[in-house]
């Protein structure tokens, strides 16, 4: 009897899992104004992004023309966890279904074709490419590989050079000064790379006993030293004179960020309108317009506002994440 | 013998188990199965989800994530005491699987709050701690005292094949339903309910008469360790624990040492998980003939093994193969071993609370020895850590075997 009992509690619960499964993908769909024509990353005046409208393409990479950004979207297959596009080419940092938890670092041609592939651990968190494209780089966060207290998280940043297919699949040891002076440790994270056009200058995020750092680095002679403290995530502008970045203002709260832009010149930082906490690698419109994704009340939106800190924030796409123009920057 | 033949426990018992394992032993590893299948399922997704699924910064994942882990030590002793004190261990284990499958319902509906879920995951976290104590007791007092080894050998090895199926579960609905995290939390959700009807059906209560409200009170479970051999198992057991530096440490060396693509880094637990399935028994059996306590030690011999093989003393293949299998080797000489050789010091009526004491002495001295390894290596450097990670360790074993706990009946 009980077996019976044990047989028949077994099937119902396994067609509740199946029925709620195959259900799973039909439910709380976003409709949203679709486009039929195929995503190409060299069309001028485009914003590609990775479309965040629930239903069977959360996840694809989608474009908008930049004249009617909530109007209809171009969808495309490929589905990433973050999307980077420099020249033409694309960077598509996704996840990996299968038996363990990795990524896929893909770099794309225009029409979003596999052009090269790199296994990577952990989540899918940054990607960006260099200008013209030669330089690739993505962050994935790792959980269960730190070494000290439960609950802390380390960061992997890579850096991947197309023109010989170099890869450093984790940059943690390039030689690093901290104000001067030469800085070895064992709790070194990365993340948050931005390139400039020379393809050797880079800015990243690094994190050392506790603080963090912007830091300029030298690809070619790999070495990289810091320039402020507690700047995050930073992203160049098309001139190359600025890096707009996530500068923490609150010491607690999950949060605690707002975006600043610095000016390289004067060491200048410059806080922007929008004061809702930004966790972002922001994305350059133009010289002087900044793009970002925020998450709120189950939705990700991609907000727009002025860099030189006047104006007020507006919606750009709305259940979008991951912004980045189509035509080459400074376009 | 050691500690395995007591002076409380029934000495007229057969040097050795040669019968059967329990049937309820096996019902309570089938239901750690199950459970674990569905405890494994959300612990593989949840970074992706909070993060990729929801938006969350690694920073916030490490908030949540770090809330959970107090909770549990309280919650362990209380619900250890009430078990004993109503004797219904099978209720309070009934309650904390039941708790952690409505937490799972929890988690879909949470949706994006931070708040809400870092309470469901509280919840669930509680749910366990319940669980633990009541269920090793219900194991301790179902099978023969000779044959403890053992039985808490199948348990610990059915166990972890359900640690096995879960990732590979949740990937495998990942992989159908993309994004589809809500499937993945119900299906969990189905099999925890799956688990707590299979408690229900198969699992005996191990009940004796409802004992004196002091025999059985907090003061009670404390005064547990006024008992000489007790008291030592205990304090030796949080001596070892606090020189055991966590599992990622392993793997983070291993991985620096072999240069072992990042890819590949999440398939080394997997490694250790299965030498633990395949010795868990086996050990068990072995421990029951010479001795659950220098078992014990034995497993944080092969850890210090594993530590000194990882400082430089082999390389290449056998490095990783060594490792791997010195590291699977101690969980499995540890985990439910010490169990077994503390169960039958505890007097059956307080045997939950007693469990639940160690259990808890265990888990605070693994957490206090990982933030001060973090601590050293952030402020000395690895050499400093690694140093004196191995040197505590070989100290606190060899002190070990120069006292062994010889308790002669």
């Amino acid at each position: 009897m009980k077996i019976l009992i044990a047989l028949v509690t077994t099937l119902v619960l396994a067609g509740a899992a199946v029925f709620y499964t195959v259900h799973a993908a039909g439910r709380d769909v976003v409709v949203v104004p679709v486009d039929p024509a195929a995503v190409d990353l060299t069309t001028p005046g485009r914003l590609v992004f990775r479309n965040e409208a629930a239903g069977p393409d959360q996840g694809a990479v989608a474009s908008v023309s930049l004249d009617d950004p909530a109007g209809p979207r171009r969808l495309s297959s490929l589905r990433c966890g973050r999307f980077a596009v420099s020249a033409g080419t694309g960077l598509c940092l996704a996840d990996a279904p299968g038996p363990l938890p990795s990524a896929v670092a893909l770099v794309v041609d225009a029409r979003l074709a596999e052009i090269n592939r790199t296994a990577v651990a952990g989540v899918p968190n940054r990607a960006r490419l260099s200008p013209d494209g030669a330089l690739a780089a993505w962050t994935t966060f790792v959980t269960g590989d730190s070494y000290s207290t439960p609950g802390s998280f380390s960061t992997r940043a890579a850096m991947l050079d197309r023109r010989d297919g170099q890869l450093a699949s984790n940059i943690e040891g390039i030689v690093l000064r901290v104000a001067g002076e030469r800085h070895s440790a064992e709790d070194l994270n990365y993340w948050g790379v931005t390139f400039a056009a020379d393809n050797r200058t880079f800015y990243a995020t690094v994190s050392t006993g506790g603080r963090t750092y912007l830091v300029r680095g030298d690809f070619d002679t790999w070495q990289a030293e810091t320039l402020r403290e507690n700047a995050e995530c930073p992203s160049l502008s098309p001139d190359g004179t600025r890096v707009a970045f996530k500068k923490r203002v609150q010491q607690d709260g999950a949060r605690p960020w707002r975006e600043h832009v610095l000016d390289l010149a004067t060491m200048k930082e410059t806080p922007l309108a929008e004061t809702r906490s930004i966790d972002d690698q922001v994305a350059w419109l133009d010289d002087r317009t900044l793009a970002y994704a925020l998450p709120g009340d189950g939705r990700t939106d991609i907000w727009t506002v002025r860099a030189d800190g006047s104006g007020s924030p507006r919606l750009l796409v709305p259940h979008a994440s991951s912004p980045a123009l189509s035509a080459s920057a400074g376009a | 013998m050691y500690i395995a033949s007591a002076r409380r426990t029934d000495l007229a018992v057969p040097k050795t188990g040669t019968g059967r394992v329990a049937a309820n032993v096996v019902a309570l590893g089938v239901v750690s199965l199950v459970t674990d299948i569905s405890s494994e399922m959300v612990t593989a997704v949840l970074p992706l989800y909070l993060v990729l699924g929801l938006g969350f910064s690694p920073l916030q994942f490490g908030l949540l994530d770090g809330l959970y882990s107090g909770v549990t030590a309280f919650v362990r002793i209380a619900g250890g005491n009430l078990a004993d004190r109503f004797q219904r261990r099978k209720l309070v284990a009934g309650i904390g699987y039941g708790v952690s499958a409505v937490a799972k319902l929890g988690l879909l509906a949470a949706g994006s709050s931070a708040a809400a879920l870092g309470l469901v995951l509280a919840a669930d976290r509680t749910g366990k701690g319940l669980r633990t104590a009541p269920r090793d007791a219900l194991i301790s007092l179902s099978s023969e005292p000779s044959a403890l080894g053992r039985a808490f050998g199948v348990h610990r090895a059915m166990d972890t094949v359900g640690a096995f199926l879960g990732p590979l579960v949740a990937f495998g609905l990942l992989w159908t339903v993309a994004g589809g995290y809500d499937a993945v939390f119900f299906t969990s959700f189905c099999f925890a309910v799956l688990g707590v009807v299979l408690l229900v059906l198969f699992v005996r209560d191990k009940r004796e008469a409802v004992p004196a409200k002091a025999a059985v009170s907090m003061r009670a479970a404390v005064g547990l360790l006024r008992d000489r051999s007790l008291r030592r198992v205990c304090l030796w057991a949080v001596a070892l624990g606090l020189v055991t530096v966590g599992d990622g440490f392993v793997f983070l060396l291993l991985q620096s040492r072999l240069e072992i693509p990042a890819a590949y880094v999440a398939l080394l637990p997997l490694g250790t998980a299965g030498v633990y399935l395949l010795l868990a028994v086996p050990i068990g059996l072995v421990a029951d003939r010479v001795g659950r306590w220098r078992m014990f030690l034995c497993g944080h011999l092969a850890l210090l093994l594993a530590y000194a093989a990882l400082l430089g003393a082999v390389d290449g293949f056998l490095l990783l193969g060594f490792v791997v299998l010195a590291h699977g080797a101690f969980y499995a000489a540890t985990d439910g071993v010490l169990m077994a050789a503390a169960g039958p010091l505890v007097p059956s009526a307080l045997r939950t609370s007693g469990l639940a004491v160690l259990q808890t002495g265990q888990a605070v001295a693994r957490l206090c020895s990982s933030v001060l390894f973090g601590a050293l290596w952030t402020g000395f450097g690895q050499g400093v850590a690694i140093g004196c990670a191995v040197g505590g360790l070989g100290l606190v074993v060899v002190l070990a075997f120069a006292r062994p706990l010889r308790e002669v009946p």
